[in-house]
């Protein structure tokens, strides 16, 4: 995205300066990056306690079909994202991306079945172009931003002890459940789900609640802020794309391993088979395989290994393998972790390769995603 | 002695032996570090050459030689514990003593009140 124009502030952007944050720009926000325990900490204290984040950048998006009907919305949303919306039951998410004719990822998104009308997130970068997207090809559907309300994370462990101390009734919800939830006297949307690999909460709420209900949840002991630098490492751990490095029109949904979001009614001879872009090769590769993975990597030694470094097969760099997309320390793992794309000849986990690194070729070895033993409440 | 850069080092002149490392402000700029990779015993560096490496888990950052000359000895302490340079930066943290080719370079960098005043 280019940097054009001033910067947005989110409903939170005076807490974030109370709290002491280091402010960056980020997606065209002025964002927390973070705050003064330090990304390390913040990171720890998250998979230890909860952290709370502030994700009003993304966009939230109301699909709604002219019948009223959730069943049209879901069919319309179907011509673009390859996943099964019909079959979401009512208060449930589901993870999907927008495809391209080409068969790469316009971006990805958590969608909800909110009864009558679909509930869209999508990424901060992405989301006008999206919104566009939508509205220029949903027929039959009016698709609404929604722009007076903040967006909160809250993650971790103690998450829904958290929440629960504002609204005892979050405590009944599963993983990708999705509620209507007063809290702070605010009619909030409440989804059980997160960026983090810890169990925990996404929260929608009237931008004019958010402080309100932002300096609740830190009133609790066990919650902390976190910035952008620690949700960061935490996705990464999680083995969560993040989109634009890991994923972007260049990649399809299968070679970036996420074939598992594409359910049986969207494949070859599924209920709904294909009907979305680029469904002639997404559904070829989903039975053929691709020529290259996103695979975790694992640096061998203590140097962390970053986007774009390239892999090799050899520690001379003459075998030239792919690209690192996505790569940071992981406090929780204790060591640098990574991921790229490799051909499927040296994507099995335990193989051997190496990663340039300021000319020097580091020995990487490539490994199951997540690095961590996800916490999510099924 | 104590000498400063504009880069955020810091030097200690002994003889024509300087022991150098970052600024507390350099360290706090950079945030937790998880990795420091030093040069080697022996090496030679030209002014703001890139001698060492320190890495913050968002990002990887160089550490330039503040003066030409050869390196005499490193801290390896921070290379098995990086946190040494955040918790310590202008005592146990130091990265490297550097045997200085021209004493006298020294002259011309800053000395503590104009490194804070550089850094406001």
């Amino acid at each position: 995205m280019t940097d054009t124009g001033p910067l947005l502030s989110t409903p939170l952007h005076a807490l974030h300066l109370s709290l002491g944050a280091r402010m960056v720009p980020f997606a065209g926000y002025d964002m927390p990056v973070q705050y003064p325990a330090g990304v390390m900490k913040e990171h720890l204290h998250t998979r230890a306690k909860a952290g709370l984040f502030d994700v009003s950048h993304m966009g939230q998006v109301i699909v709604k079909a002219q019948s009223g009907t959730f069943e049209d919305a879901a069919l319309a949303l179907e011509t673009l994202v390859p996943v099964d919306i019909l079959g979401l039951k009512p208060g449930r998410q589901r993870y999907g991306f927008f495809t391209d004719e080409k068969g790469g990822i316009l971006d990805d998104l958590m969608l909800a079945n909110r009864g009558d009308h679909l509930f869209v997130v999508v990424n901060a970068a992405c989301k006008s172009a999206d919104i566009a997207h939508m509205q220029a090809n949903l027929a039959g559907c009016s698709v609404t931003p929604i722009k007076d309300r903040a967006l909160i994370a809250l993650q971790g462990p103690a998450a829904e002890a958290v929440l629960a101390s504002l609204n005892a009734d979050v405590t009944a919800m599963s993983f990708m459940d999705v509620r209507d939830v007063t809290l702070v006297g605010a009619d909030c949307i409440v989804s059980r789900s997160g960026y983090s690999g810890e169990d925990g909460f996404e929260i929608s709420v009237p931008a004019d609640k958010a402080e309100d209900l932002a300096r609740a949840l830190l009133a609790h002991s066990d919650c902390e802020p976190i910035g952008l630098g620690a949700r960061d490492s935490l996705r990464l751990e999680a083995g969560l794309c993040l989109y634009g490095n890991d994923i972007d029109t260049l990649t399809s949904p299968i070679e970036a391993s996420l074939e598992w979001a594409i359910q049986k009614a969207r494949r070859l001879g599924g209920a709904r088979e294909g009907g979305f872009p680029g469904a002639d090769r997404i559904l070829r590769e989903v039975t053929n395989g691709t020529l290259r993975r996103r695979v975790g990597l694992k640096p061998d030694g203590k140097a962390p290994v970053r986007a774009h470094a390239r892999l090799f097969a050899d520690a001379e760099g003459a075998h030239d393998l792919g690209e690192v997309t996505s790569g940071t320390f992981g406090p929780s793992v204790e060591g640098p972790v990574a991921m790229g794309y490799v051909p499927v000849s040296h994507a099995s986990p335990g193989t051997q390769i190496f990663a340039e690194v300021r000319g020097k070729y580091l020995p990487v070895t490539v490994s199951a995603l997540p690095f961590i033993t996800p916490t999510y409440k099924r | 002695m104590l000498k400063f850069t504009a880069e955020h080092e810091w030097l200690k002149l002994e003889g024509d032996v300087a022991t150098v490392g970052i600024t507390q402000h350099a360290a706090d700029q950079l945030g937790d570090l998880v990795f420091v990779e030093l040069p080697e015993v022996g090496a030679s560096f030209e002014k703001n050459g890139e001698a060492a490496t320190v890495e913050s888990v968002k990002a990887a950052s160089d550490v330039y030689c503040p003066l030409s000359g050869e390196i005499v000895e490193i801290n390896e302490a921070i290379t098995s514990d990086p946190s040494l340079v955040n918790s310590n930066p202008q005592g146990a943290g130091w990265f490297f003593k550097l045997k200085l080719s021209n004493v006298a370079d020294a002259d011309d960098l800053m000395d503590e009140a104009a490194y804070k005043e550089l850094i406001g």
